[in-house]
């Protein structure tokens, strides 16, 4: 019964080639995403989330970016090895992507119909839909992400509409081609915390409605907890620590995520957690071993020298630290 | 994704013991030295901007020590060997001789000389008041200041540039100099419309404000605040420029209006070597292409240096 | 006791355009439309809400980047607008403030070592600053030797460090912060947050602590106040304000955040489902601003625009839901806390 999982990354590695070296971002991310599973990807800025999602899509510079290493198997095929005409189907239809700015991620000088009305067209391969099915199409997807007046939407230009309005505009143009894996970085983070609790809502009935997968980029922990039924935590390029959601915020077991944890202020007060010391280390001379090691207040000599595997912890739950060791 | 080294002075690396003056001053030297490292990494990424910047620093060799490095140096000024005269490219005249006999590939190299004095004499004329100008029209935008100075530039611009050009040089004395003013004066208004936009967007910027909330004066605000962030596309511009204002320096020797004979200049010798085309066609077409190669090697060099200005604004 | 800075009905209007080819009518955006409250030394003042609500208004006004459209501004009962325009500098040296993005506060193009100098030689012209520089970096716990890296080099956080002792070099009595650790990752803000908050302790400082993080406001201000499109809507000492919200915005705004435990999770109003978009600051409802998305609208709320009431013990909403106006403003009576 078991179906194999719809999108499985393993021990992907991407370098950049930059003066002075090779920065070594990734260092073997390992992901699995399950059709109709809302999946969480934390981690702070730098820790390299959005290069992973575009390694994946490839969409990486590829000079100075690189892949060094790993596969990314969407319905079982090597994506890094697809040919052009298969990248092309798997973009927009098997895979969408939504962007953090949806100011940039918008043409400001075509109509939101007329936008929307392209993906649309390109999703059906040759453009052999006439242009009356784009625009019942088009609207279909504007009252889909329950924008107002979605008539007069088609007609408008980016710059009318408010940040919210064009977050949900992006939405409708990534589920347009009605995608088996959505992928949101950061979305409704330069929104009000209102708004992005809509837009949140919004995203959470839509993957339910259509069994769509989603990968949620974010650094908010909170956002995590309500909306995702996984979480993957990264650090420095390699995933340390995946869990189902319950699971990880009631014993989040990697430093490093207890550290997060301990540092998001709290409702109840208490003052504000010292944060994590130290920073995202340098990735052209990462630190040996486990890359945590010169933050971990709990670092073993081991740590330095060797990465550590992944050791289950749980049900479903999984650490790479030596602290759990068995 | 950051490259930068360091950390937090209460974390395991760096210890923040007390460093002494001379030391800060080696610090300061080691970062300016990884700085132009970097640059120059980006820079040679482009083959072409390599190549631009090898042509130029070559024509500014040759134009320096060209009394040094010509076959014939004193071919350059009063000379007449009328037994040797118009004979095609040979081991002894690499580029021919002309019509009275001078080595053609000195004169072009000599010809580099007045080029090159034109476009740094233009430049340096130009950019200080187009900037200057630029700067204050572009902070006090929206006011009188700005209406004035921008309507005065843009009447400067209206005037097609070659025609304004010949009208100054014609009514003043044709030489080297005067054509120089010519250029100048319908040359700084590009300098200032450059700089008014990047001001007036900079102005906006939180570092400007702040530096206003804290109390900065205007003078400092506009040179040590806005004008460092102009700089890289100012040198751009220069750069590009060159080539076009030796350019233009050229056609006006061509009509006569710039270098007087006997003296190298590269457009007057197109001009006056036109009429033996095809048949000593080497008279013309080697200084026309001395202007070819300048005014190619400036602009691979200013299009290079705004891929890696640019980039680095990111 | 006077308060370090009182707002008297201040109000910043700005004309973003005109309406018509031939009547010419300007469109105003009330940015900041009547409002009022005092900060009292030593006290952590909290400024909450999205987009639109103003309070970034009030803090660039505060410092003296805009001119209020009417309405006075006190520091230590003297104006701070004088009808020359010119903020005199002592005054000037007196209220400093940290902007929210550290990318674009900080010169690219200056290190460090001058960007801390320049309030330095502002206000003190003639002498060598290198000694104070490094004294400010020590104060803020960065390594000396990082006077000669430019801005692009540092992280987020240390940037806005930088831009922190940049504000503390005048000596100043007053700091304006706005959304300091919006822009940084959760990781860095607490060192941030915990840095000024010792700093404040050390200097005698008072804050206007701006922030659209709820969870982060409840740990770091003494009283809370929450503005909706320029106007307050309710003010309160920060337990009380998020023990007991009065306003259906608060509550509306509370009930959304994100919180990470189930603890949290209990202590947030009952969830009141955000209705619409945000209006915009040009186009003000009719009477009370926010009724267009209030679940408690009555008829009242679209003609009437409600006054401040004082509901006991300093908390102050301005609702129809709480009627009584006692007319003063938050903050002249209030005690420290």
């Amino acid at each position: 019964m078991d179906t194999p999982p719809l999108l499985e990354v393993h021990d992907l590695r991407v370098h950049f080639k930059v003066f002075g070296g090779h920065l070594k971002v990734l260092d073997g991310v390992n992901m699995v995403v399950r059709a109709g599973e809302k999946v969480g990807l934390v981690g702070e800025s730098g820790c390299g989330k959005t290069t992973t999602m575009k390694a994946i899509l490839r969409i990486l510079p590829e000079p100075p970016a690189e892949v060094v290493g790993g596969q990314v198997l969407f319905r079982g095929k090597d994506v890094l090895r697809m040919r052009p005409d298969e990248l092309r189907q798997l973009r927009g239809r098997g895979i969408s992507m939504i962007f953090q700015d949806p100011t940039a991620a918008l043409n400001p000088v075509f109509t939101v119909g007329q936008q929307l009305g392209d993906v649309i067209r390109y999703s059906h391969g040759d453009g052999r839909v006439d242009a009356r099915q784009i625009q019942s199409k088009a609207l279909q997807a504007l009252k889909g992400v329950a924008l107002a007046d979605p008539e007069r939407l088609l007609h408008s230009y980016p710059i009318q509409l408010s940040g919210g309005m064009r977050q949900r505009v992006c939405i409708a143009m990534a589920l347009a081609t009605q995608p088996e894996l959505l992928i949101a970085d950061e979305p409704g983070t330069s929104l009000d915390v209102t708004i992005q609790d809509q837009i949140l809502r919004l995203l959470h009935n839509l993957v339910v409605e259509r069994n769509t997968s989603v990968i949620l980029i974010t650094h908010t922990l909170g956002v995590v907890r309500e909306v995702t039924d996984r979480v993957y935590v990264m650090y420095a390029g390699s995933i340390v620590e995946s869990a189902p959601t319950k699971a990880l915020f009631a014993n989040p077991m990697f430093p490093y995520t207890r550290g997060l944890m301990q540092s998001v202020p709290r409702l109840s007060g208490g003052g504000v957690a010292e944060g994590i010391p130290g920073r995202i280390p340098n990735y052209l001379n990462p630190p040996s071993g486990c890359r945590f090691h010169p933050r971990c207040p709990y670092a073993m000599e081991i740590c330095q020298r060797e990465k550590p595997p992944v050791f289950m912890v749980g049900e479903e739950h999984y650490v790479s630290c030596y602290l759990y060791a068995c | 994704m950051t490259g930068a080294t360091g950390s937090w002075a209460s974390g395991q690396q760096g210890e923040s013991k007390p460093v002494a003056l001379a030391d800060w001053r080696e610090l300061e030297r080691r970062s300016r030295r990884e700085n132009v490292g970097r640059a120059w990494y980006k820079f040679s990424r482009n083959p072409l901007s390599v190549a631009g910047l090898a042509i130029v620093l070559a024509i500014v060799f040759l134009a320096v020590f060209a009394p040094y490095v010509t076959p014939y140096p004193h071919h350059a000024g009063p000379f007449t060997d009328f037994a040797n005269a118009k004979l095609p490219p040979n081991p002894r005249y690499l580029f021919g001789t002309d019509t009275i006999g001078r080595d053609i590939l000195t004169r072009v190299i000599f010809g580099f000389q007045d080029a090159l004095l034109m476009g740094i004499v233009v430049l340096a004329l130009v950019v200080p008041p187009g900037v200057l100008l630029g700067l204050i029209a572009g902070y006090s935008q929206g006011t009188w200041i700005d209406t004035v100075i921008m309507r005065i530039t843009d009447i400067f611009l209206a005037v097609p540039p070659l025609i304004l050009a010949l009208a100054i040089a014609s009514v003043l004395k044709p030489n080297l100099m005067n054509s120089m003013m010519a250029v100048s004066l319908m040359w700084w208004p590009w300098y200032t419309r450059l700089v008014y936009g990047l001001t007036s967007q900079l102005r906006n910027e939180y570092f400007v404000k702040s530096a206003e909330t804290l109390g900065a004066s205007k003078a400092h605000i506009l040179f040590r605040e806005i004008l460092p962030n102009c700089v890289s596309p100012i040198f751009t511009k220069m750069s590009l420029d060159m080539g076009w204002v030796i350019l233009i320096g050229s056609s006006l020797s061509f009509v006569g209006l710039g270098v007087q004979p006997p003296k190298p200049g590269l457009g007057t010798m197109v001009a006056d070597g036109a009429r033996y085309l095809p048949d000593q066609w080497w008279i013309p077409v080697f200084p026309a292409l001395g202007i070819v190669v300048i005014v190619l090697g400036f602009n691979l060099l200013g299009d290079g240096l705004r891929d890696l200005l640019a980039a680095e604004e990111v | 006791m006077t308060p370090i800075l009182e707002y008297k009905e201040l109000k910043k209007y700005f004309t973003v355009g005109y309406r018509g080819l031939v009547k010419r009518e300007p469109i105003t955006v009330k940015a900041v439309d009547g409002v009022s409250f005092a900060i009292h030394k030593g006290e952590i003042f909290g400024l909450v809400g999205e987009s639109g609500s103003g309070k970034s208004t009030v803090a660039y006004t505060t410092i003296g980047m805009y001119r209020p459209t009417s309405g006075v501004i006190e520091f230590h009962g003297e104006s701070l607008f004088t009808k020359e325009g010119k903020r005199p500098r002592h005054i000037k040296k007196e209220i400093q403030i940290v902007f929210q993005d550290p990318g674009s506060s900080l010169n690219p193009r200056r290190s460090v070592k001058e960007i801390l100098e320049l309030p330095l030689s502002i206000h003190q012209p003639a002498k060598k600053h290198i000694g104070r520089v490094a004294e400010l970096l020590e104060m803020v716990e960065m390594p000396v030797d990082y006077m000669y890296k430019y801005p692009h080099t540092l992280s987020g956080g240390e940037k806005q460090i930088v831009a922190i002792a940049r504000a503390l070099a005048t000596e100043p009595s007053f700091v304006i912060l706005d959304e300091p650790t919006s822009a940084l990752d959760v990781s860095i803000q607490g060192k941030i947050i915990n840095l000024l908050l010792r700093l404040r302790q050390e200097f005698h400082l008072s804050y206007l602590f701006i922030t659209h993080d709820l969870s982060l406001m409840r740990n770091v201000a003494s009283r809370v106040a929450i503005m909706y499109l320029g106007k307050i809507c309710e003010v309160a000492e920060a337990s009380e304000f998020f023990r007991s919200p009065k306003h259906p915005y608060t509550q509306m705004l509370l009930s959304s955040i994100p919180v990470v435990s189930e603890e949290e999770e209990a202590l947030k109003p009952k969830r009141v489902q955000s209705r619409g978009e945000i209006p915009s600051p040009v186009d003000v409802p009719s009477g009370c601003s926010f009724h267009l998305r209030c679940p408690y609208k009555m008829d009242v709320c679209s003609i009437v625009d409600p006054q401040m009431t004082d509901t006991g013990d300093g908390h102050l909403v301005r609702c129809h839901l709480y009627p009584n106006h006692s007319g003063d403003y938050p903050g002249r009576k209030q005690n420290v806390i």
